[in-house]
Formats: structure tokens, sequence, C-alpha cells
């Protein structure tokens, strides 16, 4: 047996990240790295990161990145890969960014079919403005500015923004992962390897949400988040692939 | 190359696109739609991208994105919908990117109306965004110098990697005039800095943020440094009548062709008025109006405001002479005689004055 240990290539050595113990986002910029060496696209690769905990993403992969205004992400992918159709593009984005500032851009840049792919972090709340209510926070849910809980008379519903786009023809491929352990870890990487392959064959927009643990604005220690993305988050958003038109494009 | 007639409007694209803008992103506003629709129609056919985007805020961002790669990129909007763009426009400053913005002025606040004004003065000249910063702002008179300046105005953000406003109105953004295009662009500059995937090299990244502040200080003042050598090289006025006259105007874009008549309307009385018309209303040519103020010691400001770029002469002036303001804000357009009457009116109070 192989073991698979090596430093991916794409992802700066020496580094410690920003993120708080048992976050997500160090286990996904990985998986992104990983693919990105497995798939040779980290040369012509160009992430645009978000305004949120993962602004900082920069620092630590080690291929061409831009920063986005929040919510602005798949706009500016869009001037990328219309400019330079030839480079691959991706954004790295949270649910307040993509599902709550951002809805515009990504139901638009989605129904356009834009062939670019969308890496959309849900955790549930604002993590990097200190843990509120965010558009995907789930009900009885408490945030800093939900203190008893979501209350959907006051506050809506927790919103399915991946289940919208994928219902639309431009969107060639959806899922919902969890990196909730090593099976959710190696199904996540498969799914973005499905993603980033669609935009490779040019089929259109591909969008792989991750739900991603925030031990920090849980309250919880990093195990118990990771049990609670199982078998809470999971309820309400669950798992699957939510659309796959890849054989029905050519 | 022959002389084509043509609207004002169509003007910015063509001269865009003979520039190499590659990218266009839009969304409709009155009265800047056929900006838009020209950009359709023709950039598709040259091969570059046009794009209808969602808003106005998408579409400064596409800006980003397409500017990010090195693609010379455009978008265009009216007074509402260049308020959207402000927070693309701080970005793209802070990232030191270079792209045009065209503002065809409409009435206002809120909506207003969709007639000629010049009320975003201000927001224009003063950055508009939120943060530390200044754009370079040309204010055409003329649907030729809509097309020599915005040809031109891709140049100067490549050069100092700046967004650049071209500041106009419905009334310029309608109007057809004869024009002779600039011929297109062959060689465009190398841009060493932008985006384009790592390759063989080590990855590089853009980014406005900086948490460590004195580092953005650092930033800040680097941004300063460019605008004092914008401040520096890129100053444009136009002089008109300006050597003898005792009595001075001070008007850009729309207004400053309706001063032109009134001039030559009072000129025929014998009353000895010029006109010193700012083409960049960002440098403001703050030194020749001091400098004109060691002789004249009379400045009207026409604006189709309630007063804005009267502060810049203010400032420039620096109290060495007298500045009679006369502004008509809300869309309506003055007219020479009613130009002519303020004039007529200021220089016989010296006259009496002087006896």
């Amino acid at each position: 047996m192989k073991l698979k240990n090596a430093w991916p290539k794409y992802y700066k050595k020496d580094v410690v990240t920003h993120y708080c113990p048992g976050c997500g986002h160090g286990i996904v910029h990985r998986v992104v790295a990983e693919v990105l060496e497995e798939m040779y696209l980290g040369k012509r690769a160009i992430c645009v990161n978000p305004a949120g905990c993962a602004v900082l993403a920069y620092l630590y992969f080690d291929f061409d990145v831009i920063e986005s205004a929040h919510g602005r992400g798949t706009a500016i992918a869009t001037g990328i890969k219309r400019s330079r159709p030839d480079l691959f593009v991706f954004t790295y984005q949270g649910d307040g960014d993509l599902s709550a500032i951002g809805t515009a851009e990504t139901i638009h840049s989605a129904n356009r079919g834009e062939n670019f792919s969308v890496i959309f972090i849900n955790n549930a709340v604002y993590g990097m403005t200190g843990g509120q209510l965010a558009p995907t926070t789930l009900i009885d849910m408490k945030t800093t500015t939900t203190p008893l809980g979501r209350n959907p008379k006051y506050d809506g519903y927790p919103l399915h923004i991946t289940d919208v786009v994928s219902q639309f023809p431009g969107v060639v491929y959806a899922e919902r992962v969890a990196v909730d352990g090593p099976a959710g870890i190696r199904k996540t990487k498969k799914a973005i390897t499905n993603a980033f392959q669609s935009q490779v064959d040019g089929l259109g927009y591909s969008i792989i949400e991750v739900l991603s643990p925030c031990p920090t604005n849980w309250k919880m220690t990093p195990v118990d988040s990771f049990k609670w993305v199982s078998e809470v988050m999971t309820k309400e958003f669950p798992l699957g692939v939510l659309t796959d038109k890849r054989s029905k494009k050519d | 190359m022959s002389k084509v007639f043509i609207s004002g409007n169509h003007a910015f694209a063509e001269a865009a696109i003979r520039a190499g803008c590659k990218c266009y992103f839009g969304y409709p506003i009155t009265p800047q739609n056929e900006l838009g629709e020209y950009m359709a129609d023709h950039l598709r056919k040259a091969g570059g991208v046009f794009i209808q985007s969602e808003s106005e805020t998408a579409a400064i961002n596409m800006v980003i994105g397409a500017s990010c790669t090195g693609a010379r990129a455009m978008t265009s909007s009216s007074s509402p919908g260049i308020s959207l763009k402000q927070e693309g426009i701080s970005f793209l400053a802070g990232f030191e990117l270079p792209a045009v913005i065209v503002n065809v002025m409409r009435g206002g606040p809120g909506l207003g109306n969709i007639a000629p004004a010049q009320g975003d003065y201000f927001q224009a000249t003063r950055g508009g965004g939120h943060g530390d910063y200044r754009t370079p702002v040309y204010a055409p008179a003329s649907v030729q110098e809509i097309a020599d300046l915005t040809f031109n105005a891709f140049n100067v953000a490549d050069k100092y990697r700046t967004p650049v406003m071209m500041l106009s109105d419905g009334m310029m953004g309608q109007m057809k005039e004869p024009v002779l295009f600039p011929e297109p662009a062959t060689k465009l500059p190398e841009k060493e800095w932008a985006l384009k995937g790592r390759g063989e090299g080590p990855s590089r990244y853009m980014a406005s943020l900086i948490l460590d502040v004195m580092e953005m200080e650092r930033h800040n003042w680097k941004l300063v440094r460019k605008f004092n050598e914008m401040e520096k090289h890129e100053i444009r006025y136009e002089e008109y009548m300006a050597d003898d006259a005792d009595i001075i105007v001070i008007a850009y874009g729309t207004t400053a062709r309706i001063a032109k008549g009134a001039i030559k309307r009072v000129r025929k009385d014998g009353v000895r008025a010029g006109m010193i018309r700012p083409i960049t209303l960002w440098p403001f040519p703050k030194k020749i109006l001091n400098n004109l103020a060691d002789r004249v010691k009379q400045f009207v400001v026409f604006e189709m405001s309630t007063g804005q770029m009267l502060e810049d002469v203010q400032i420039a002036l620096a109290g060495k002479a007298d500045i009679i303001f006369h502004g008509r804000p809300g869309g309506v357009v003055p007219t020479p005689i009613e130009f002519a009457r303020i004039i007529y009116r200021e220089y016989q109070k010296t006259a009496k004055m002087a006896k």
C-alpha cells in the first residue's frame, strides 16, 4: 500500500494557518490542493477567495489567487474566465458570502452556466465576524444575533441555495458533501474532482457544497462539532448529488 | 479613416474597442443604454466579451476579474448605477487594477430623472467609494473629445494601474456629432503583474486586505505617490479667449459648451470674457487658475449642479479673486443667453466699482 502523506504540491510549506482548531477550512484547502495537483491544473489555476474566514487562503494556496469583496466571487470569476477561457477558475466561498450578500451573483453566474467551479463552505454561521446568523443557520440554532435560537417567524428558514441553483440548465454538476470524517473527506475529494472535470470538459457551472465544522462559533469541541455535522446538519442539508447533467452535455 | 456621424454613447464604445478594450460588462440604465447596445453588437464582432450583468455591482466585479488577467476592461452606467459600482471602484483602487468607468450623469439624488446633470462631481473626484484614494476623471465636451479621451483613458489606466472615470452627462451621451476616431491600438502594454496562473513561476495573489496597519499605511502612501505623479503629468484643460479676459468662466462638459456660446455673445458687446475648461476634473487644473488670479479678479463658475466644482475653484483661487456661482441642478439645461446675462451682470458690477 502506498501511503499518501506527501505535502500537496500546491499547498504552501512551512505556514501555520490562522484557522481555529477543528475548523473545516484546512481540510478543504488540502483537498482542493490535492485535486489540482492530481488533475495537473495548478499551473493554470486562479482561485477567487472570499471575504470571510478564508479571505487569507492565498497565504496557504500555492497557486494564483485573487481576493473578492464580500459576495462578489462569482462575478469576478466570470470576468476572469470570460477573458481567459484557457485558465482554470474556481471560487471558494462561505455561506454568508455565497448565499446572503452574493445571492444575485451566485444565481446569475449559475444561470449563465459560467464554465467555472464553486466550492461552497457551509458552516451555518458567520465565522470571521464572530458567529452571527447565516442564511444556512439551522432552526433553533443559537448564534450571536439569534441568542434565543433561530426562530423562523423572525429570522426565516435555512436557505438551500445549492438545491436552488441545481435546478438551472446551466448548472452541470452540484453535490453536497461533508468533511465530517475520513469517508466524508474522500467523498468531498471525489465531488470536487467531478466539478473540476466538468470545467475542464467545458460543460458549465459546477458547485460543491461542503458542510464544515466551526467549533469556535458553535461553542463545541472539535470532536463534538464533527459529530454535529454528521448527526444534525445533514438532516437539514441532506448529502448527495443534487444534479448531474454531465452525460447530457457534449 | 473619414469622419463618422455618431452619438456620444456610441463613441464611448467605439473608442474603447479601438483602444483594445476586450471586455465590457454593464447593466441597462438611461441615458447610456446605447453604449452597452453598441458593445453587444460591435465588441462581440471584434472578438471581445460583452455580458449584460445582473447588476451594476456584478458588472464592476466582472471588470475586476477581467482586469486582473491583464485584459482591458470597461463598464458604464448612469448616476444611480455608478453609486452601486463604488464598492468595486474602491477595490480596483486597492488592488491597483486598471479599468475605465463611464458615467453618463443624470438628475439626482435618488432615482432623480434621466435629464443631463452634473451632480456626481463630488463622487467622481473624491474617490467615490470607501477608503483613501482618487481616480483620474475626464470630462469630455464634444463627441470628438469623448472618442479621444476614452481612447486615452485606457492608456492612463494601464500606465498608473488605476480605475479611470469618464464623467459625462445625458446631453453628451445622446447628441450626435461628426467624429474622427483614433486608429485602433496595435500594441498594448505588457502587464507583468497580471494573474495568468503560476505556470513555472511562483504563485501570486492579489489582495486589498492588509491587516498590518503599518503596511496598510505604506500602501496608502504608495497610492498617494501615484496620485502625485498623475497631478504632475495628467492635468488637462482648455483655455478659451482667456489671454485678454477680465472675467473668467470655469465650466466643464456640456456646461462649458453652453458657456462658449455665452462668451461669444458677450464678446460682441465688448465684454472681455474667457474660459478655462477643466478636461481633467481630478487632477484639477488648480495652478493655471491660481496663476490667472494674479491678473483676473473675477471668476464665474457654471455648473449643472448646486455647486460642486465650485469648491475646487475656491481651493485653487485661495481667496485671490471673487467667485460667482450660477448652477442649474435637477436636469435643467441652461442656455447661452442665461449665462451671458450672468456674465454681463458681474462685469458691469466691477466696471461700476472701477469708476
